[in-house]
């Protein structure tokens, strides 16, 4: 008999009771992704971008990290090499989308398109990781999935604006550790998945390669040269 | 390559959004095409924790002491009580009481 899905969980839903399951499950996550959008606000601010440039930006590109180093290579002067340039620092920067997508596959694949592209429309580390518990928990329903990245795009977005009106009047959040916020949601969503030795060795590997890339390469390349190699380690740590 | 753009900033943004919305729809779609054999299921399965290291570890060498010291306490706090809430607010009570006192 073959497996319903690729990953032996049961077989795809859609619900507006995900939905909503998945918005209140980053009720924790959302001060640090107001925090995150006002800091990018006040950045794109100070760099010259309108209020309504910067809401487009964040609306329809949506990847905080790769908002904020493309101000660090703003120019007001825009000729096709800096959008080149922009475009590709983007691009390596998300590239690890492309394999958070790919992980939704063996839950997913059997999914009607319109209940599974929306949702990776608006993925975000934060909501990918908290979706994967979910799945790993037994959940089935891809509503979860759309919820979750909605929650931080509704808190995003607005957050970008308010920074980019009054970035100014904002004091450093430093000292409350509010820049630590999304560090530690991610070591919390992950901690009841730190199962065995075996498992968590290419967590390791990821950690230690992308700190030796970070020396070598410049820009954010480490990013993506550790999550491969975790992701490698892990497939062929197991062939023994 | 280099005479100015009127409307730049839209060309700019119009960009990265394409080439972002490529990377979060691609590898979903890429993988409709691909066997899921045992070792790439292995290799989806260490994604995870492989993203969230290659992201906070980094993060680690560059705060020191008080980052490492709040998210092992977030994730001592999470096996123990499984809350979210609990485990955020220990890290960040621990994170901003070490930077009081200046570590």
């Amino acid at each position: 008999m073959q497996p319903e899905t690729g990953d032996g969980g049961p077989p795809p839903t859609w619900s507006l009771h995900g939905v909503r399951e998945g918005v209140m499950a980053m009720v924790p996550a959302l001060p640090g992704v107001a925090v995150f959008g006002v800091a990018f606000g006040a950045l794109a601010a100070e760099r010259g971008l309108t209020t309504i440039e910067t809401v487009l930006m964040s609306g329809i590109v949506f990847a905080g990290v790769s908002q904020i180093a493309s101000m660090e290579l703003w120019s007001p002067i825009v000729t096709p090499a800096l959008v080149l340039t922009m475009a590709i620092t983007t691009l390596v920067i998300n590239l690890r989308m492309l394999l958070m997508g790919a992980s939704m596959r063996p839950w997913l694949a059997a999914a009607p398109p319109l209940q599974v592209y929306p949702g990776l429309y608006i993925l975000t580390d934060t909501n990918w990781v908290a979706t994967l518990r979910y799945r790993r928990e037994g959940g089935s329903d891809a509503g979860y999935l759309f919820g979750s990245g909605l929650a931080i795009w509704l808190t995003f977005v607005p957050s970008t604006a308010i920074g980019q009106l009054f970035g100014v009047l904002i004091a450093d959040p430093r000292p409350y550790g509010v820049d630590m916020i999304l560090p530690l949601y991610f070591v919390a969503l992950l901690a009841p998945m730190f199962e065995s030795t075996r498992r968590s060795l290419p967590w390791a590997i990821a950690g230690i390669v992308a700190i030796a890339v970070q020396y070598v390469l410049p820009g954010f390349w480490y990013i993506i040269a550790g999550t491969l190699a975790g992701a490698l380690a892990g497939g062929f740590l197991g062939d023994e | 390559m280099n005479e100015p753009l009127s409307h730049g900033v839209v060309y700019i943004i119009v960009a990265m959004a394409a080439v972002t919305a490529f990377t979060r729809i691609a590898g979903f779609w890429m993988m409709g095409r691909v066997t899921l054999t045992p070792r790439v299921m292995r290799m989806l399965e260490a994604l995870p924790g492989s993203v969230v290291a290659a992201l906070i570890m980094p993060v680690i060498l560059k705060e020191g002491l008080s980052a490492a010291l709040a998210l092992t306490a977030v994730a001592l706090i999470m096996i123990w009580r499984r809350n979210e809430f609990i485990a955020l607010a220990g890290g960040l009570a621990l994170i901003a009481g070490m930077r009081a006192i200046g570590w």
